[in-house]
């Protein structure tokens, strides 16, 4: 008679557990993917290593312009410079209230996420931009500070910010225009997005900068940031118009039914049932249309605008500061990056907060 | 209809322009700030300090302009203009006068609705090379290599100077302005071509400044000064004038040091400059210390040249050509009298 012997259970093979399943699973599947790892580890040796030298051992941190010794990147430049990177020719003394409306934006933004009463949230959103706009261009008593000397992050952020809150509204009623079943309100509402759509926003800009001032005459002048302003959301609520009617031609035609049949007015049905359900589904493309809109607003450089990328040519006109490009973009993709991505991630929360498929 | 053609009139006055015939003198006084149009970054003649202050050889007369019809230099509105928007911003009125090395050719005279009231810079194309090539002349240039922007008038001039004077060159083009100097810095090249005034800004970006040279030889013209709107006499003398000031300041010797000493000389011209005498403020329609001013808040030509872009500035430019009529250069002020 046999004896079986419970046999001891052996431990897993290394290969088939923790890191290095991990590794095997992911990197070294087979050959080609193990190929494709190999070269891959090769370009980050390639330029990471020489990457981090430049801007972080070897880099110059702080003295003098005079003292520079080493080959990496001298950041001396941007600690000289970051004042007109930031806030461009805003006053020196007067710095606390672009931040102070920074400040309070970053807490509006903060808030909208726990005040769920919505008329305590669109009373936020019309009362928000007066007060950083009083802060920033002056009035009720603070010194007026003229937009010619605005510029840097604070001018990008500016533009951004106008463009987006802004051109919402004015997207989301194009796209019920487009929808609409009154015959000229559409056939408006068509003109208008596609005449924007087709051209590029640089037309856009240069009609509003070189075109328009020479239809008013002498002693008529109309803000240049205004007029780019204005430009710059148009063209956004155009695009705005497209990604909502997308959303809005997503929902099942009998959502449209239900709300007549509830006895809902046009509005009410749009506002109450409609609309919630679009925009909810249009959350991703509406961001990606703001963070394009976020770096299209780089373009105002070609009017003469200064913003954060077209400080760098200008604070390198400097003659005491000349050959310093590098350093400067290096700068502005960082800051760019940072906003791009922390917006995407804000977006992520909100569409999971607004996620009611459980 | 009737309301109609009302609304229709109304509107008509509204939108033709009602040719107020103030003149720019007039909107400048009253405004008490002049709006002066400056580049959005050429190093020496129009850029900010690092506390954002415009400084710069297009800047100073801007300021010199403020003073003469002000009284005061600081008065100046600096309106950054792109090279595409300079003369449009000048024609609607957005500016009161142009400072941004803008070079006077007879199309932009003659058809832009615009006059060239002077020059405050003769620049030219030139070349920078690699001291390497052991040459001191543009005339020993045959054979080199150059880094060149591709379809830009630099590379006609370029190709015209060798062609008249029998010379060959090879040429590496390149895309972007950026392109042509990295590859003039990592040695693709012996020598790039540009306007002088950019040269020297180049030459400094190098990474060994010494290992490089401006070659004295100019091939071509490009006369930089400032731009007034047509049809406005009064305005386009005073800026014209306000730039002769500052040179015939040059001339006499007055300097925003001494020039508090020199309202006792009793050299005519230096009294008739600086309004003692004579009655040339008065014809322009300014106070009679309007040159007095120019020179005491901004300082001649000379102090404007050494401060910006000549041996006290890192850009080094060689006064050349942009010497006084006098001393060998074509800087020539039309006498104050």
């Amino acid at each position: 008679m046999a004896v079986y012997t419970i046999k001891k259970a052996e431990k897993a093979p290394l290969a088939s557990k923790g890191v290095l399943l991990w590794l095997r699973v992911n990197l070294f599947s087979d050959v080609t993917n193990s190929l494709f790892t190999l070269l891959g580890c090769y370009f980050i040796y390639l330029i990471v290593p020489p990457l981090i030298n430049w801007m972080i051992i070897d880099a110059t941190w702080s003295g003098t312009k005079e003292e520079i010794i080493n080959d990496g990147a001298r950041w001396i430049f941007i600690f000289e410079k970051f004042d007109q990177f930031i806030y461009g020719f805003y006053p020196e003394a007067l710095h606390w209230r672009p931040n102070l409306a920074a400040l309070i934006s970053i807490f509006f933004i903060l808030s909208m996420n726990f005040i769920s009463n919505l008329k305590i949230k669109i009373g936020l959103i019309l009362v928000y931009p007066i007060i950083s706009f009083v802060l920033i261009s002056g009035g009720f008593g603070l010194e007026i500070i003229p937009t010619e000397k605005w510029g840097g992050l604070m001018l990008t952020i500016l533009v951004a910010a106008v463009g987006i809150i802004v051109s919402f509204p004015i997207g989301i009623v194009l796209a019920l225009g487009r929808q609409s079943k009154m015959p000229i309100v559409r056939t408006l509402c068509i003109a208008f997005i596609e005449f924007i759509r087709g051209v590029p926003l640089i037309t856009i800009l240069f009609m509003a900068s070189v075109i328009l001032p020479l239809f008013f005459h002498d002693g008529i002048e109309f803000d240049k940031l205004l007029r780019a302003l204005i430009g710059i959301t148009l063209f956004q609520a155009a695009y705005i118009a497209e990604v909502v009617r997308g959303g809005l031609q997503a929902i099942p035609r009998g959502q449209y039914e239900a709300a007549d049949s509830l006895g809902l007015s046009y509005w009410q049905g749009m506002i109450l049932i409609i609309l919630p359900q679009a925009l909810k589904i249009s959350i991703p493309n509406l961001v990606g249309s703001f963070i394009s809109l976020f770096k299209d607003t780089t373009l105002v450089l070609i009017i003469g605008l200064f913003d954060v990328l077209a400080m760098v040519s200008l604070t390198n006109s400097d003659t005491n500061w000349l050959g310093f490009e590098v350093e400067g973009y290096v700068f502005v993709t960082m800051i760019y990056w940072v906003f791009c991505f922390s917006m995407s991630q804000y977006s992520k929360s909100i569409e999971r907060k607004y996620n009611t498929e459980h | 209809m009737k309301v109609n053609k009302i609304a229709l009139l109304v509107g008509l006055t509204v939108l033709i322009p009602n040719l107020s015939f103030a003149t720019t003198l007039e909107k400048v006084i009253k405004k008490d700030v002049l709006q002066c149009g400056v580049s959005t970054g050429i190093p020496g003649f129009s850029s900010t300090d690092s506390k954002g202050v415009w400084k710069g050889l297009d800047v100073d007369l801007c300021r010199s302009i403020a003073a003469a019809v002000l009284g005061d230099a600081d008065k100046v509105k600096y309106i950054p203009l792109t090279a595409k928007e300079r003369f449009t911003a000048l024609q609607s009125g957005e500016i009161d006068v142009l400072a941004r090395s803008s070079t006077w050719t007879a199309s932009r005279d003659t058809s832009l609705g615009l006059n060239f009231a002077g020059v405050n810079y003769y620049d030219g194309q030139g070349f920078l090379v690699n001291k390497k090539l052991g040459i001191t002349s543009a005339k020993e240039l045959n054979g080199a290599t150059f880094c060149i922007q591709a379809g830009t008038t630099t590379e006609l001039n370029l190709t015209d100077y060798f062609k008249s004077t029998g010379m060959e060159y090879k040429a590496v083009t390149y895309d972007t302005s950026g392109q042509t100097i990295d590859g003039f810095k990592k040695g693709r090249c012996d020598a790039v071509t540009s306007d002088a005034s950019q040269l020297y800004g180049l030459r400094i970006k190098m990474d060994d400044p010494e290992s490089v040279m401006v070659l004295p030889e100019i091939i071509s013209k490009e006369p930089l000064g400032p731009v007034v709107r047509q049809g406005d006499d009064g305005w386009f003398n005073i800026v014209r004038w306000t730039l002769f000031a500052s040179l015939e300041a040059e001339e006499l010797g007055v300097t925003s040091s001494n020039v508090q000493a020199m309202l006792k000389s009793k050299n005519p011209s230096v009294m008739r400059l600086l309004g003692t005498t004579g009655t040339a403020g008065e014809n322009l329609g300014l106070k009679a210390d309007w040159a007095y001013q120019v020179v005491k808040q901004v300082g001649n030509y000379q102090e404007s040249f050494d401060k910006h872009v000549g041996q006290n500035s890192p850009l080094k430019i060689e006064r050349g050509i942009n010497k006084l009529w006098n001393k060998g250069g074509l800087m020539y002020p039309m006498p104050i009298r």
